[in-house]
This record gives structure tokens, C-alpha cells and sequence, in this order.
């Protein structure tokens, strides 16, 4: 045991004093830490508020816009063509114009702008307008039932009690309406934002654990194969045995990757708490009660409904984005993204020391490594249908598929996967690493003793064969 | 007394048998010979006797003991294709591997930094393996083959890659060595440090034990009663001296001196051939001839494959 301990520090040490390592480990963060601060960067830049003219020829949907943080919604009582002239003249954002519907409710709106807006920009003017819309619609219907049931009612004048009414009905039928949507859509605007987060962050990790068991993988290859090309193999065989080598060697290049992925993490934290710090105003966080809160009843649908008509919150695309980000359940990203590194690269180093012991240089590796990588290009390949339906059997079996699993479950997570599932992939991936391991040990203890022999897969179903 | 012996050790590869059936003994304090053409099964019985693999039938006994893990740290192992990381530091190294076979890095250090000086090889310590020269890495080699003071050590092709001066120093070390207690096999194909080194050796050839005993015995045993003689001053032929069934195997004429060898008949003796020849001459020299353990090695190689080629 004392022995292995040595092997894992020898792999381990002369690993971390590489300068690929020290370079890896100082950009990583560099990058990770530009990723959280360029958005709000970007936000930051666009500080003065834009402002929207409002040319609404119903009348009705003045006064409904509320400003924000960004933007700030102009009223102008003229027509549209000198509306244009003023936008031009005065450098104004956009232009919204709502016509004059040629039936009795207004159902579309243009906008006249220099520049694409923001989808959720345009998702708020569409909302706004269709909240509306149901109003007048509703309202309208309620006046003909009454009118049905009692002739001789008067509709009242601007402020109607029909359109009070409404207001009420559409503000308490809200929730029901809203939980066929989420059902029968899967989103809604804020919804919609919170998937796009998952997405993101899933497909991040799934990429992650394809460079590392990649990345620290064929490192495990390469450090077979010199060993074999330099022929220091037989010398520490005849301290050690071949499986004690070989796992040594394995955990020794797993601490690497674990300690670089720690790193990542404490730098790419250092870096933006220091940003942080130095524009205290700039990056205010989302309060974290308000957060953790809209985390646990994302599925919710009051809650997801409250967040609908927050326009604050819909409004601000920087803080949509933090939010989305604290809205992912981290303690099970990070156990679960930990687990799947550690054993999807276990069961992979596996193998590629399997095909390192098997050939005599690199080059000679490729026919070997084609089998090994294409579950992982597979897995990469399936990210796309795995977002797009993350509970479906194709996203099901492949996490529960060990060669496949490492990558995919980690996509799947942060649309949350149900506990049992988890664990029996977990399982799964555990029996897997152990059987690649028995087979990779009873190949390599041939393999790293043969030279200059051109090995096919019928040499190593004998290798695997051979008595001890 | 025997350090190692072997009872009928047998390995197999899938259809092809690389050993069958070996026994050896090697006794202790002794510079063992094992020999065979290549491909003969040294290898894998130098593997067996590490542990780096295992006998699919058979044993071997380390002192009466069956092998068992922790021998390997009183055995020392030089293969013949060996090799050091390139990348790493010679004195890391060393460590490494002489904390591999046991030795904790308090001891390890003292023990290196002696064979470092006596080898006068101190200012190589920190340097990275890749800039030593062959022989240079060669002698790193051998130092961690037997830093860790190893009961048994099992040399493989040793003298490969040395010049004559380094091999010198090698073979000192060796000799030293075993006056120091330890017991040395020996794997190798050039006989002439056979015949120089080795007390007892065993032969292999084709997975088959064809030979062994001590290298004095062996060579007698392959004695076959022939003579040298180098005479001058007698111009005629000397086969006409000999009586019959003696037989004249080879002649030769250099700076006045003829040069002879004669195989003599069974039963009859050194003192029947002088009577012979010595009233008309005068010997320059006179000596059996004792095959050299190359001669050994050829003709019994050569036996083998010869009644192998008659079976088939």
C-alpha cells in the first residue's frame, strides 16, 4: 500500500510542476471568471436609460408600460410619421406604434428601431399587450352576458365596472390558466430564462467532464507509453505489481485533475469577488432570500406567475442572467459534477491505459482509441437532443449507459433529475469503472511487457486470457 | 546451500510454451550462469523469479520459502531492456525507485549518495536523465539495481552499452558483490565473461533445460581427450608419427613454429602421445585442449536442433 502511495506521488508531483500545468491553471480561471463578468460588463455599459416612444393610437396601452432600469417608456400624442422624424432627429432607442386595429381589438404592434431589441425587451411589450388585450377581450364579453341577461343594463363610461371586473377575474383565474400553460408549452417568459440557464450550465459541465476524462485520460495513455518506450516498466515490475502501476498511476493523474479543477474554482472565485469589490455597485447580486426562495418553486406556478408580472425582474437582462445562475442548485451540481468527473475519468483511464499498454508509440494508438472515444464524441454529439428533451428515454438511457453516462447525466441535472435515477447511474458508472478496470489490469500486465509486436483485438482477447 | 531453486516451473502462452518444466538450483554466494539462444525462455524465467508474472506450474523457493510479495525487496533486477524516465531528475530518480523497492528515503539517501561517490558520478544528481549519455545512464542503472543491498541480484545482458573501462569497473563491482554475501545470476551471451564469471550455469534452450552444473565440470565433461602441441625444428609430417586411431585435427605454421592438435583415443592418455612425438622435436608447448564454453554452448544448441529436426 505504502508502495502505491509512492507511484501516486511520483505521477502526481512530476505532473504539477509541468508549466502546461501551471499555464492550464492560471488561464482556466481567467476564462471561467470572463464569462460572469463580460455580461455584466455588457450591462454596465448601456447605464443610461434607453428611451421608448410610444405612439398608441388605441389609447389604451399608454400609461400600461412601467420603465425599468434600462429602458423608459415616452408617451407621445402624435402621429406616426412626425414620431418618426422626432425618433431620427432626437436619437431616440425605438419607436413603438400601435395602430388602430381595423376590428374591435388590437392584436399587433411595430416597433422602428436602429437596433435588434433585446428579446426580453420584446418579450415585456408583448405581455404587457396581451394582459391588455385579455382585459378588452374579457371585458367585452362580460358587457354582452350582462347585456343578455339584462337588457336594460347601461355599460358604464371610461372606467367601467365590466372592465374592474375583468381586471379582478383575470387577476384570480391567473394561476389556473398559467398551469396549463407551463404544462402544455413548458414556458413562459421567466420559465423560459430559468431553462435557458439550465441549458447553459448543462451543457458547460457536459463539456467539462468530456475535456477532463479527455484532457487527463490520454495523459494516463501517454505516461503508459512512455513508460514502455523508456523501458523503466520492468524494472519498477519487479518492485510492484502491474495493477499497483497502473492504479497508481490512474489516481495520481485523477489528484492532478481534481487539483486543478479546485484551483479553478478558488481562482475563478478570487478574480470575481476581487471585480466585485473593486465596482461595488456595479454587481449587485439578486437578493439571496428572493433567490433561493424562487429556487426552490421554480415549478411552482404561483410563484412563476408573481415573477411574470415582476417587470423589474423580466426587464433586467443582466439580472435574469445572475438569477437563472442562482436559480441552479450548486451543492448537487458540484457533488454530482465531482462524482461524474472522478468516476467517468476512472472508467475511461482505464481504458486508455488499456490501449497504452497495448501499442509502442502514439501514433500506433489510434486504431485502439477509436473504439475508447467514440461513446464520448457520442455523448457531445447527443448534447443537442438531450436539452431539448432532458426526461426523455434516449436522455434516460444514455445516463444510465456508464460509457455514456459521465457527460450525459451532467447535462441532465440541472433540469433536475429524479433521485433514484441518479443513483442507479451512480451504480451503474461504479460497476463500470470496476469492470474496465479488471479488464485494462489483465491487459496491461501483457501489454507493457511486449515489444515490437504488431497487436490486434485477437492478441488481446489472448492477453486477457493468460493466466497471472 | 540454495539461495533459489526452481521445481519444474512451467509457463505457458496460449499454445506456445516458453518454459517446461525447468528445475535449477542456485547456490548461494555464487555467479550463476543462465544461458540459451534467444528466445530460449530466460526472460520469462527471470520474470517468474520477480514476480512479475507467475508459473502456470511449479514453484520457486526463495531460501526453502515459496516466493511471496515482500521478496522482491531482497532481490535486485537489471533487465536487459531497461531504461530510466527521461524527464525526471537522476537523484529523484534514484530515490524513487530505491523507495519502490523498500528502502525508506532516509536510507535511500545515505546508501545513493555513497554509490554516487563512489562511482564519482555526485554532480549528476540534479540533472534530468535525458542529458547522460548511455553509459552514463547505464551506470545510474546499475547503481539502483543494487542500492537497496539485495540478497539475490539477476543481471541481465549487464555489460551492454559499457566501453571496456566501465566494464571493468562492472565486473569488480559484481565480484565484490558476491565476496559481500550476495548471490548473482547471471544472464548472458557472451561466454567469454561466462567462462571469467560464472561458477555454475544452466543452459536453456527452446522452454528445455539441456545443461547445467558448475562451468569446471561442465567444460570437463565436454573434454575430449585432444591435445595442442606447438613443436619446432621437425619439417615432415607428424601424422606419420602417430599411431593409428590417433587423429590429427588441425595444423598451422607461424614464425618457425608448427602448431597442432591431436584428438587421442579413448583410453589412452597425454603420455602415450608425448612418447610418440617427443624424440624427434622439440615442444614449444604442450596442452589439453578444454572446449570453451562457446564450443559448449554451439554444440549443444546445435544437438538440439538437430534431433529436433529428427523427430520431426
Amino acid at each position: 500500500m505504502n508502495k502505491i502511495f509512492l507511484i501516486i506521488k511520483r505521477e502526481y508531483i512530476t505532473r504539477v510542476r509541468k508549466r502546461s500545468f501551471i499555464v492550464m491553471t492560471i488561464l482556466g480561471p481567467i476564462l471561467m471568471a470572463a464569462l460572469f463578468i463580460v455580461p455584466a460588463y455588457l450591462a454596465l455599459k448601456q447605464e443610461e436609460k434607453r428611451v421608448i416612444t410610444v405612439v398608441d393610437e388605441t389609447g389604451r396601452f399608454a400609461g400600461k408600460f412601467e420603465d425599468s432600469d434600462k429602458y423608459k417608456f415616452q408617451v407621445m400624442q402624435t402621429d406616426l410619421e412626425s414620431a418618426k422624424k422626432i425618433l431620427k432627429q432626437s436619437e431616440g432607442f425605438a419607436l413603438l406604434y400601435i395602430p388602430k386595429p381595423k376590428q374591435s381589438v388590437p392584436s399587433n404592434a411595430i416597433v422602428y428601431a436602429d437596433k435588434q431589441l433585446s428579446i426580453n425587451l420584446e418579450e415585456y411589450i408583448k405581455n404587457v399587450m396581451a394582459r391588455e388585450i385579455e382585459k378588452i377581450k374579457l371585458s367585452y364579453e362580460l358587457r354582452s352576458a350582462l347585456l343578455a341577461a339584462n337588457p336594460s343594463y347601461e355599460p358604464g363610461g371610461d372606467t367601467t365596472s365590466e372592465d374592474l371586473m375583468s381586471e379582478k377575474i383575470l387577476k384570480n383565474i391567473k394561476s389556473e390558466i398559467k398551469l396549463t400553460t407551463i404544462q402544455v408549452e413548458e414556458n413562459g417568459a421567466e420559465k423560459k430564462s430559468f431553462t435557458g440557464a439550465s441549458m447553459i450550465i448543462g451543457s458547460v459541465a457536459g463539456i467539462m467532464i468530456y475535456m477532463f476524462i479527455f484532457l487527463f485520460g490520454v495523459q494516463v495513455m501517454r505516461g503508459v507509453i512512455e513508460e514502455k518506450t523508456s523501458r523503466i516498466v520492468e524494472v519498477i515490475i519487479s518492485s510492484v505489481k502491474p495493477f499497483q502501476l497502473m492504479m497508481g498511476k490512474i489516481v495520481g493523474v485523477a489528484m492532478v485533475g481534481l487539483t486543478q479543477f479546485i484551483l479553478w474554482i478558488v481562482f475563478t472565485a478570487a478574480i470575481i469577488f476581487t471585480v466585485q469589490l473593486s465596482f461595488p455597485d456595479k454587481f449587485k447580486m439578486p437578493d439571496q432570500q428572493q433567490v433561493s426562495l424562487k429556487a426552490n418553486t421554480s415549478l411552482n406556478t404561483t410563484q412563476d406567475t408573481q415573477l411574470k408580472n415582476d417587470p423589474e425582474n423580466s426587464n433586467d437582462q443582466y439580472n435574469s442572467f445572475y438569477e437563472a445562475l442562482s436559480s441552479i442548485d450548486y451543492p448537487t451540481m458540484i457533488a454530482s459534477f465531482l462524482f461524474y468527473f472522478l468516476f467517468g475519468y476512472l472508467l475511461y483511464s482505464a481504458l486508455f491505459a488499456l490501449v497504452g499498454s497495448a501499442v509502442d508509440n502514439e501514433t500506433d494508438s489510434q486504431q485502439f482509441m477509436l473504439p475508447v472515444t467514440i461513446p464520448l464524441i457520442f455523448s457531445i454529439v447527443m448534447m443537442q437532443a438531450i436539452i431539448m428533451n432532458p426526461n426523455g428515454p434516449l436522455a434516460f438511457w444514455l445516463s444510465m449507459i456508464p460509457l455514456t453516462s459521465p457527460v450525459i447525466m451532467m447535462i441532465r441535472i440541472p433540469f433536475g433529475v429524479p433521485w433514484p435515477q441518479i443513483v442507479l447511474s451512480a451504480v451503474l458508472l461504479i460497476g463500470g469503472f470496476l469492470g474496465a478496470t479488471w479488464l485494462a489490469a489483465r491487459i496491461y500486465r501483457t501489454g507493457i511487457l511486449m515489444y515490437g509486436k504488431k497487436v490486434d483485438y485477437r492478441e488481446l482477447w489472448k492477453w486477457i486470457r493468460y493466466k497471472g | 546451500m540454495a539461495i533459489l531453486t526452481a521445481n519444474k516451473v512451467t509457463k505457458r502462452f496460449g499454445d506456445f510454451t516458453a518454459l517446461n518444466s525447468i528445475s535449477l538450483e542456485v547456490p548461494e554466494q555464487s555467479i550463476f550462469g543462465l544461458l540459451g539462444p534467444n528466445g530460449a525462455g530466460k526472460t520469462t524465467l527471470i520474470r517468474i523469479i520477480n514476480q512479475i508474472t507467475g508459473p502456470d506450474e511449479g514453484e520457486i523457493l526463495f531460501n526453502n520459502q515459496k516466493l511471496k510479495q515482500n521478496h522482491v525487496e531482497i532481490i535486485g533486477y537489471l533487465p536487459e531492456e531497461r531504461g530510466l524516465y527521461k524527464k525526471m531528475g537522476v537523484g529523484e530518480q534514484a530515490l524513487y525507485l530505491a523507495q519502490l523497492k523498500g528502502l525508506s528515503r532516509h536510507d535511500a539517501m545515505t546508501r545513493l549518495k555513497k554509490w554516487f561517490e563512489k562511482f564519482e558520478i555526485e554532480d549528476w544528481w540534479g540533472k534530468k536523465v535525458e542529458e547522460l549519455s548511455k553509459g552514463m545512464q547505464q551506470k545510474v542503472q546499475f547503481i539502483v539495481t543494487v542500492v537497496h543491498e539485495p540478497r539475490l541480484l539477476i543481471f541481465d545482458e549487464p555489460f551492454s552499452g559499457f566501453d571496456p573501462i566501465n566494464v571493468n569497473l562492472l565486473r569488480d563491482e559484481i565480484l565484490e558483490l558476491r565476496s559481500n554475501g550476495a548471490t548473482i545470476i547471471f544472464s548472458t551471451h557472451n561466454m567469454a565473461s561466462v567462462e571469467e564469471l560464472c561458477d555454475d550455469i544452466v543452459l536453456i534452450n527452446k522452454a528445455n533445460k539441456i545443461l547445467d552444473g558448475k562451468v569446471k565440470d561442465i567444460r570437463w565433461q565436454h573434454f575430449t581427450n585432444t591435445y595442442q602441441v606447438n613443436y619446432r625444428n621437425y619439417e615432415n609430417n607428424i601424422a606419420e608419427l602417430l599411431a593409428p586411431g590417433f587423429e590429427l585435427l588441425e595444423s598451422s605454421y607461424a614464425d618457425d613454429t608448427h602448431s597442432v592438435k591431436i584428438r587421442l583415443p579413448k583410453g589412452t592418455g597425454s603420455g602415450e602421445l608425448l612418447n610418440a612425438i617427443l624424440p624427434h622435436m622439440s615442444i614449444a608447448s604442450f596442452a589439453e585442449v578444454i572446449p570453451s564454453m562457446n564450443d559448449i554452448f554451439i554444440t549443444e544448441v546445435n544437438a538440439v536442433s538437430a534431433n529436433s529436426i529428427l523427430e520431426s
